[in-house]
């Protein structure tokens, strides 16, 4: 047993905050304001190799694993959560077509997601009428000679309006469920691909949220991810990996608030001496850390059984709905700490507590997560 | 980055696990319900070297890691929370000490008859009117030739009536705080050292707690635990291992609490299904399945960083404040799922719950786990 990261895993996140120290952390407040989604980050992500952490080199990825990944989440997403969920979705594609797509697929579309030339990735499974209930999605795809022609709307899709690679989940027959749901490539510039209005957010206003209606868009059948009927497993096995990121972007974002709360707390003075010295403060600021190392280690741990090829719904699962729901207690701590300066846009935890919040929510709600691990313990439990 | 346990530790979670299947939890309804200490339990933990787990063998110990005893401990208090103090108080705070302060001599008649379990030892810190604040303390020892002379009262002493031996922190010269504690080893058949109050116990009942009373307790200098006045720091060390053991305690206790309720919630019937497909039970055993996990990972990176030596106090207080409190509010919700059930003593939980409790207070209240981890973390 062993909680050390490698050297090479050190090394690897010393890099990542190295870049987000230089290139995201001094703008993350600027974007958020004026909710610009930062183009020109795009190709400096890729230059980083942190658009296809997974991947591996020969198709433009950086060749490193699931600990990496959630080090490379956290590390963003300190400096700004929006960038890290727009990181964490293009990954999430190169990552579905890395281990369902064939040989064509991964050379065609894991480099341009890697580089950044197609600016993002896209993960397209919510629809208005169905979040967490993947399998009653509607929108349909219908087989036309070598095309398949695909109708329907989508909601809540992260990287929506940027996205060069979107993966498309479409039921070929709603009777079948689960078992009519199939995974497709759709690039952008696709005829009958049709970009909604972009969503004004409460947090991540510096990522990029859209819906999306397809109207007869004509996908051909090379494009599509495995065999027909794979995409709810695909779904599902890509949303065990995204939950470890969540998680681990929800580290990031209590880490960040935590850090500005402990500094905050030494400066200000209340009654003659720094706050730091209050219990009442000192409590908030205990209760945070060990937030904060639960969320660190439930995340590594799901991480670590991904990394090692064993089942890890559970686990991720369990450090999803810990994580978001811990760092929401730590974004609120931070703002109290802060007093009327928490709630002001001069200081980061207004906005640490804004991000924050969309993470019970996205993934799988922390609702869909204890249905996850309930029915694990219980099943697993049966005499 | 590993989380997969070592063959030596594997070995001692699946020795210690079926031990209190076996022994322990047939009878530890009976051993709460009676208030007796557990005396044939306790000599077959030392026969399977449970009672100086981190020990080295050439002292009478296992000789295994403190991820081996923090995984004993959670095995143990699985099955018998009071069963499980009394072991961790002798590994935790009077091995541990003897260990890493004591000398040559002081380990061959002291450490080895404790590791191996022919005697218990208890630790003498708190006091009617110090308990967190160590520093108030009255307890005094003062110099008389050859000898030390402790005068002085401590209480709530886990396993103080059953010990040969108690660690006593002394004030040796008390106009320095802190700075004027001294460690001492006083055997407990000397003249002028008496059991003066045993408690009566919400729970871990089948441990003993007692007063010790001092009247002119005269020890040899040799006696002298660690460097003269630097017993605060004897005392401080001591508790960052003992966290683990009763973070760990904390954890044995919750699991047997959720697992009871999880059985319950299959075999108990509602609205014409079994509870647990009631999505507020089924949430309950989601969120306690998870706090388990979180707790039992905090403990295993404090007992690696104990292993390796490095300074852990804040990890050993996040490790202890959680566990601790998550015992309390997983023991509330097996009673819950429960219904009226978990009230009444046939089903247990209810002794679960009364067990965790103590892990909240002792070894450092949370107040003071919250108190070591802030300064760590607010200091410049």
């Amino acid at each position: 047993m062993d909680f050390e990261l490698t050297e090479q895993q050190r090394l690897f996140r010393d890099g990542v905050r190295a870049f987000v120290e230089k290139e995201v952390a001094p703008f993350a407040a600027l974007w958020d304001r004026e909710h610009r989604f930062p183009v020109e980050l795009m190709p400096k992500l890729g230059a980083a190799g942190l658009l296809a952490v997974q991947s591996p080199e020969s198709t433009g990825g950086t060749g490193a694993g699931p600990i990496e990944y959630s080090l490379a989440i956290t590390e963003l997403a300190r400096a700004c959560a929006s960038t890290s969920v727009t990181v964490a979705v293009t990954n999430l594609c190169s990552d579905v077509i890395r281990k369902f797509g064939n040989d064509a697929q991964k050379q065609r579309f894991i480099p341009r997601l890697a580089s950044g030339e197609a600016v993002a990735g896209s993960f397209c499974l919510s629809e208005p009428h169905c979040g967490s209930d993947a399998a009653a999605l509607r929108t349909h795809a219908r087989r036309d000679g070598g095309d398949y022609i695909i109708n329907g709307s989508k909601n809540w899709i992260t990287n929506g309006g940027h996205a060069g690679v979107y993966i498309v989940m479409a039921t070929v027959n709603r009777e079948l469920g689960p078992k009519g749901i199939c995974a497709f490539i759709v690039e952008k510039r696709t005829p009958g691909l049709i970009t909604g209005k972009e969503e004004r957010k409460m947090g991540l206003r510096a990522s990029n949220t859209v819906s999306l209606a397809f109207e007869d868009m004509r996908v051909p059948a090379e494009n599509l991810l495995g065999r027909e009927g794979d995409g709810f497993r695909i779904a599902l096995a890509s949303l065990d990996g995204g939950r470890i990121g969540v998680a681990s972007q929800s580290v990031g974002i209590a880490e960040a608030a935590q850090a500005a709360a402990i500094r905050y707390a030494r400066d200000r003075k209340a009654f003659g001496e720094p706050i730091a010295n209050f219990q009442a403060i000192q409590w908030m600021i205990a209760d945070n850390q060990v937030d904060i190392e639960t969320s660190r280690f439930l995340a590594l741990r799901a991480a670590w059984l991904s990394a090692n090829g064993k089942p890890f719904s559970r686990e991720a699962a369990m450090a999803k709905v810990a994580a978001s729901e811990a760092a929401n207690r730590v974004v609120n701590r931070a703002v109290q700490i802060h007093g009327g300066y928490g709630y002001i846009g001069e200081f980061p935890v207004e906005r640490y507590f804004r991000d924050a919040k969309v993470t019970t929510i996205y993934e799988g709600s922390s609702e869909i997560q204890r249905i996850v691990i309930s029915r694990e313990v219980i099943q697993g439990s049966r005499a | 980055m590993d989380f997969n346990l070592t063959q030596e530790q594997s070995l001692i979670q699946k020795t210690t696990r079926e031990f209190a299947e076996k022994e322990l939890v047939p009878i530890a309804a009976k051993l709460d319900h009676d208030g007796v200490f557990p005396r044939e339990i306790v000599d077959k933990l030392a026969e399977l070297g449970l009672l100086g787990v981190a020990v080295p063998e050439q002292y009478g110990g296992a000789g295994m890691d403190n991820v081996c005893y923090a995984l004993a401990m959670e095995e143990i208090s699985r099955g018998c929370a009071s069963t499980g103090v009394i072991m961790s108080v002798n590994n935790s705070l009077v091995c541990d000490p003897l260990l890493k302060y004591g000398t040559e001599e002081q380990k061959k008649k002291w450490l080895v008859p404790l590791a191996q379990g022919k005697i218990l030892g208890c630790f003498g810190l708190t006091e009617p009117n110090a308990g967190s604040d160590a520093a108030s303390q009255k307890t005094t020892a003062v110099r008389d030739g050859s000898q030390w002379v402790i005068n002085g009262a401590k209480n709530f002493i886990t396993n103080g009536p059953q010990s040969s031996v108690c660690i006593v922190f002394a004030m040796t010269e008390p106009e320095k705080g802190n700075h004027g504690i001294s460690a001492f080893i006083v055997p407990a058949d000397t003249r002028g050292y008496a059991v003066t109050r045993v408690e009566d116990k919400m729970g871990i009942k089948a441990s003993g707690a007692c007063s010790l009373a001092f009247e002119d307790v005269h020890i040899p200098a040799e006696n002298l635990l660690g460097t003269y006045n630097k017993g605060f720091g004897v005392a401080m060390s001591t508790l960052d291992g003992g966290r683990i053991g009763i973070a760990s305690q904390a954890l044995g206790i919750a699991r047997a609490a959720y697992e009871k309720a999880l059985k319950y919630s299959h075999d108990r019937t509602s609205f014409g299904k079994p509870i647990n497909q009631h999505q507020a039970i089924a949430f309950m055993l989601a969120d306690m399945a998870t706090e388990l996990d979180a707790a039992r990972l905090l403990i295993w990176k404090a007992a690696t960083m104990k292993d390796k030596g490095v300074r852990h106090s804040m990890e050993s207080s996040m490790a202890k404040l959680y566990a601790s409190e998550m015992a309390d509010r997983v023991c509330n919700k097996a009673i819950q799922i429960h219904g009226g059930y978990g009230y009444i003593k046939e089903y247990q939980v209810e002794r679960h719950w009364r067990d965790a409790r103590i892990t909240e207070l002792y070894e450092g209240t949370s107040e003071i786990q919250r108190l070591v981890i802030s300064r760590s973390l607010l200091k410049d």
